[in-house]
């Protein structure tokens, strides 16, 4: 029941994904933060079997890292976004991974990107996409209301009405998500939307 | 003489040298010259044919100059068997690179890979150097025109102004004074030619000799590597009037 979104708004991307981490009927936590920063001007939201969601994206990060360490220059979004998909279609038909993931990345002269990638490898450039169940709702929402060019409150509304959707109509819906925004100034948390805080006191 | 320490590639000499390396980069020496000016709108690489038999089937195959990948083209000047594996190799690392990423390799990590090569044969493998010397020239989106310059060591720098090959310490001295901040490409191309025709053995100048190349942007911004016609060539040669021979010393 993961859900993650996310779109390209004007000179930004965001990205949006549950914070459930569950195993079977169990939650065992409600704020697992499942959108890694991969580098300073990129983001990647991913959704899956978690040992494989944070082994692989870990696993990107450090390329990518590595790539910038040996050339002295960043990896461009789609660059690294090919890179990963290389690497899912690698291990596909020996031990693929489980993992769905949405790619986003702001470059100087490209402007914002969204990449999706799913867990057989397939790589599209989108302006809005989604995985998991909450995608039959978040991308009908997105599909109705998205235009290119939206300015960040248009955007943060849209996300909004999208976890809306979501909290109301999917059984079992995650109660909390997160949002995280890549552009100019780079890639950075922007807020999290909270229906259930992790109950650490129970008042008396 | 240390003549013991000469038969093993991949160890050191008493004063620390390595004596295989020294003597493939004299065989270089012994092989036709190349020059490469990086100008403000392109990179100018040109090479003296050392190959000049009337029999020689030349309207397909070059001798000096090479593609490596759309944005990046070498000149070599050395063994040319050694020259065509690693001309081969920096091929496959850039289709792999560009298969990879989707985008075309940056030039300086294409030559950094080709000298990774090139140092393995100096450290192990008990085989003997590539004896072959090349002048890189390409574009990318990171640093525009770029020109480097590599050795069998597997040391390589960037450049604004090279030569490789015979009389290569005379060649780049006249690059030395004669090189300018801004010179565009025309400029480079007669420079080049200026500065070969000073440093060829043979008597006189002809296009026959010669093997020009230009890598420059076209006006849609695709990089574009040309090689000149002899036609042309011979053009450019009368136009900047080296096709005369060489003064009398």
């Amino acid at each position: 029941m993961e859900c993650v979104f996310g779109l390209v708004g004007n000179g930004f991307a965001i990205v949006v994904a549950d914070t459930s981490a569950v195993h079977s009927i169990l939650v065992h936590k409600s704020n697992e933060d499942k959108i890694m920063v991969l580098d300073s001007h990129k983001l990647i939201a991913a959704s899956g079997e978690p040992g494989d969601r944070v082994h692989f994206t870990e696993y990107i990060q450090k390329n990518v890292a590595l790539y910038q360490f040996r050339n002295g220059i960043p990896l461009t979004t789609a660059a690294a976004a090919n890179f990963t998909r290389g690497e899912l279609a690698t291990a596909l038909r020996k031990n693929p991974y489980s993992v769905n993931i949405l790619m986003a990345g702001y470059d100087k002269e490209i402007g914002p990107s969204l990449y999706y990638i799913d867990y057989i490898a397939t790589l599209h450039k989108v302006d809005k996409g989604a995985f998991g169940y909450g995608s039959y709702f978040s991308l009908s929402m997105m599909d109705r209301h998205f235009h290119s060019g939206m300015s960040l409150e248009e955007a943060i509304d849209l996300v909004d009405k999208c976890i809306i959707e979501i909290r109301s109509r999917l059984v079992v819906a995650p109660p909390n998500f997160v949002i995280k925004i890549v552009d100019k100034d780079g890639a950075r948390e922007y807020a999290w939307r909270e229906s259930i805080k992790d109950a650490s006191v129970v008042s008396a | 003489m240390s003549r013991r320490y000469d038969s093993r590639t991949t160890i050191f000499s008493p004063e620390g040298r390595l004596y295989q390396v020294e003597y493939a980069m004299e065989a270089i020496g012994n092989a036709g010259s190349a020059i490469g000016i990086l100008s403000k709108d392109g990179v100018v690489l040109v090479g003296e044919k050392k190959v000049t038999s009337k029999l020689l089937q030349t309207s397909t195959s070059t001798e000096k100059m090479y593609k490596i990948d759309d944005h990046v083209a070498c000149a070599v000047a050395g063994i040319m068997s050694d020259a065509n594996i690693l001309i081969n190799t920096a091929r496959v690392q850039a289709q792999r690179y560009t298969y990879a990423y989707q985008e075309p390799m940056p030039v300086e990590q294409l030559v950094q890979s080709l000298c990774d090569t090139k140092q393995g044969y100096t450290q192990f493998g008990g085989l003997r150097p590539f004896g072959v010397s090349f002048l890189f020239a390409g574009w990318d989106k990171n640093f525009g025109f770029q020109l480097y310059m590599s050795d069998p060591s597997g040391n390589y720098g960037g450049w604004k102004a090279a030569a490789i090959g015979a009389n290569n310490q005379a060649a780049q001295s006249i690059l030395k004074q004669d090189y300018k901040e801004d010179i565009t490409r025309e400029e480079a191309v007669q420079l080049a030619l200026k500065v070969l025709s000073k440093t060829m053995d043979s008597t006189s100048l002809t296009s026959d000799k010669l093997e020009l190349a230009e890598i420059f942007l076209t006006p849609s911004g695709n990089v574009k590597y040309q090689v000149c016609s002899s036609d042309s060539l011979n053009k450019l040669l009368v136009k900047f009037g080296v096709t005369q021979p060489a003064p009398e010393a």
